[in-house]
């Protein structure tokens, strides 16, 4: 049982918590996920680690509540628990140092992409930071993210904060520059991630992207997440979660991660379906 | 040696060997409940009766963990029901498990002298009914220990080598901590057997007895990325390490169309409906998706149980697709006879070639090529080749591949200088000591891919060999 510690709403439907996970904030590193079980009947799911303070055994994570178990974890308060924390996962980011770096976020990406923004300016080098929202309310982290970043720009898609359009068109902009961005770390929905990929490409820009696929164990042991990278076949858990954007086959992936997308909505309406998470959820969102 | 059953020899063996009572083929192939209820009392004292109570018991050697079947069998027969259990967990702790999953036919059953002329004691059986008699009379005691020896002993894997070997070295009085990754004890028994095979109950109230032996458990903990081998013995003070961390890694086909959505490797597959009870959905969040028809690769226990779960889901048509033919199938013969019950469609001598897709990217069949046997290859089975016939298609929306595991590397790779053989295997000697001191190995971590008993054997020596490594330390 992992207590969660504090939560904090950041944006409609976004969500903060400091959960209690000593073994997981010793050795967390940028890019690394836990997978996280809400309760008995709950599914595995993966989650990537925001931060982590190892003096108070403490975890970061930053949580959009758009399937049934994110929506159950938006449920519990402080001082409640999660069954299951298991992690930390996956490969940690490579921070490379001396580069001009572009770090571009996409929704809720934008937490993902924090810690390796972060470590990245801390081994010194120079940060273009493009975040994305569909609309202002949906920006999180503007501070934190402008903090640790040279340049720092924001676009939404409908216009209702700082730039109108997507993160590509910032990033193109920035590209034509001819500024010296060496690299690209893009996390966000996969469209955005393909999007960024296929932009950087002809500028032959190295670009590492972070793969949310669907897991169950994690560990290497079912191959659930498994995606095609370079024409051969990767698991995102164990192999990854960051892969280069340019070799990832993105369609495949696209399809993968819409397998179970009318069960998952079988499970939304009957969990809906709850009164009490009703009225509870109505006022969330 | 005295006998206890005064029947002569040639009485004995003219008692027929008793059956288990079974769940019927048609209706337990649409449920997950126990397809054998075991042998009752009274069928359990008339097989035991068989036994010929021989001066040289061969059944014993036959065990790979050496349990002394003569002498349990005939508690049986005198009606001493929690002495039988009690004589099985002096060499296995585990025995309402292996009463259900050994596979006794290749082994104590196999060298039975009754079995030369006649059929052999169903000695799995009566391991079996001692095991959920002791359960359903709530009997069990846990074994006193003697002395509680100060130092810590760390168990890397809840699956059966590590059970055993946790459960041996605590009955020596060690401080023993099992790490699990997982969110729940037993791995390969929790994730991959079914419960059709193997209750949840059963493996609970197991795993509540290696408990009760006072060794801790830490689940969700995955030794290699949350603590390092070196960390433990650094760190946490831990003086030996055992690592029984299976065979969990999948592997594919490497045929055009895995990717499809519906491909499962039978790890998943079968993850997701034991582990995660897919089975229950909606009651449980975790879906699992099994069409109309469904085909299963592969030939071993592992393919089994992936086929005739599929039926239990619902699968109209199941289909075992096996590239060599019936005789060389490595699985389980009760297994294949079960699923044959069952209905499930055995494709023999047939190679699938390629998984075929839909638009949406499903599977939508699956292209096969008929095989036939030529020479013998390097496992010494008849290798089996394709035929002059043209490769045919049949239509499935699911595909679960269940064609062999091999380590998780995760261990491996964070641990310098411990050494690893072909796909990965941690290479254990015949004590189980690997190359690295004080790290010890066995199970399908070692073998590859084998059985729970002898993953059970293993964690069993294991123990012995901690113990006798941690008392020349001390001295």
């Amino acid at each position: 049982m992992y207590c969660i510690i504090e939560k904090k709403v950041l944006a409609p439907t976004i969500t903060k918590y400091l959960i209690e996970a000593p073994y997981v904030a010793r050795k967390r590193k940028a890019g690394n996920f836990v997978i996280i079980r809400v309760d008995e009947t709950g599914e595995r799911i993966p989650l990537t680690l925001v931060d982590s303070n190892t003096d108070t055994g403490t975890i970061t994570l930053i949580v959009q509540a758009l399937g049934k178990t994110t929506k159950a974890l938006a449920l519990k308060n402080e001082g409640d628990f999660i069954l299951d924390v298991m992690g930390p996962l996956g490969n940690p980011t490579p921070i490379e140092s001396g580069k001009t770096i572009a770090c571009i976020g996409g929704g809720v990406g934008t937490a993902e992409l924090y810690p390796i923004t972060k470590a990245l300016k801390d081994a010194g080098n120079t940060i273009y930071t493009i975040v994305g929202a569909r609309s202002k309310e949906l920006v999180i982290l503007e501070k934190e993210m402008e903090q640790v970043s040279d340049k720092f720009y924001i676009t939404t898609d409908d216009g209702s904060y700082k730039r109108k359009g997507f993160v590509t068109d910032q990033l193109k902009e920035l590209l034509d520059a001819n500024l010296g961005i060496n690299m690209v770390y893009a996390i966000g929905p996969l469209p955005m991630m393909r999007a960024v990929s296929n932009l950087t490409k002809p500028y032959n820009v190295r670009t590492l992207v972070s793969l949310n696929a669907v897991m169950v164990d994690g560990t290497g042991m079912c191959g659930g997440c498994r995606v095609t990278v370079n024409g051969k076949m990767k698991f995102a858990c164990v192999d990854g979660p960051e892969f280069e954007g340019h070799e990832v086959d993105f369609d495949e992936m696209l399809l993968r991660n819409h397998s179970y997308t009318d069960m998952e909505k079988i499970s939304i309406d009957r969990f809906l379906e709850e009164p009490h998470v009703c009225r509870r959820e109505g006022m969330a969102s | 040696m005295i006998t206890v059953n005064k029947m002569k020899p040639s009485e004995r063996m003219k008692i027929p060997r008793q059956v288990s009572i079974e769940q019927k083929p048609d209706e337990r192939s649409h449920n997950f409940k126990e397809v054998s209820f075991g042998v009752d009392e009274e069928r359990a004292l008339i097989e035991a009766a068989r036994c010929l109570e021989c001066q040289n018991p061969v059944c014993r050697e036959g065990c790979p963990v050496n349990i002394d079947i003569r002498s349990f069998i005939q508690l049986v027969y005198q009606k001493d029901f929690s002495g039988a259990v009690n004589k099985i967990r002096e060499s296995n702790y585990l025995p309402a498990i292996c009463g259900r999953v050994c596979p006794q036919e290749e082994q104590c059953e196999q060298v039975c002298t009754l079995g030369k002329k006649h059929e052999p004691v169903a000695i799995g059986k009566l391991e079996r009914f001692v095991a959920d008699y002791e359960l359903k009379n709530n009997l069990f005691t846990p074994p006193s220990i003697q002395e509680k020896r100060p130092e810590k002993v760390a168990i890397v894997g809840s699956g059966p080598s590590g059970l055993t070997c946790a459960a041996e070295l605590a009955k020596l009085g060690y401080q023993v901590t099992i790490f699990e990754a997982l969110h729940a004890v037993g791995g390969v028994l929790r994730y991959g057997i079914p419960e059709f095979r193997l209750p949840r109950t059963i493996l609970d109230l197991e795993a509540e007895r290696i408990k009760a032996l006072g060794v801790k458990i830490e689940t969700n903990f995955l030794v290699g990325r949350t603590e390092t081998i070196d960390e433990f013995f650094k760190e946490w003070g831990f003086s030996a390490i055992f690592l029984g961390t299976g065979a969990g890694t999948p592997q594919f086909m490497d045929i055009p169309g895995e990717n499809l959505n519906g491909v499962y490797s039978a790890n998943e597959f079968l993850t997701r409906v034991n582990l995660m009870k897919a089975y229950k959905f909606p009651e449980y969040d975790t879906p699992i998706k099994i069409g109309k028809s469904v085909a299963v690769i592969g030939g071993g226990n592992t393919a089994m149980d992936g086929v005739r779960t599929s039926k239990r889901l619902g699968a109209e048509h199941a289909y075992l697709i096996y590239r060599r033919s019936r005789t060389e199938m490595p699985a389980r013969l009760e297994e294949v006879h079960h699923a044959e019950e069952e209905g499930i469609e055995f494709m023999m001598l047939t190679n699938p070639t390629r998984i075929i897709g839909d638009t949406n990217g499903r599977v939508s069949g699956i292209e096969c090529q008929k095989m036939e046997l030529g020479e013998p290859d390097e496992s010494g089975r008849r290798k089996p080749v394709p035929s002059n016939e043209t490769k045919f298609i049949i239509e499935v929306q699911t595909v679960i591949e269940a064609v062999g595991q091999s380590p998780n590397p995760i261990i491996q790779s964070t641990t310098p200088g411990l050494k690893t053989g072909r796909k990965g295997v941690v290479i254990a000697d015949e004590l189980q000591r690997t190359s690295r001191d004080g790290v010890f190995a066995g199970g399908d971590l070692s073998r590859g891919g084998a059985t729970v008993i002898l993953a059970m054997h293993d964690g069993k020596i294991a123990a012995e060999n901690i113990h006798k490594y941690l008392q020349q330390k001390a001295h």
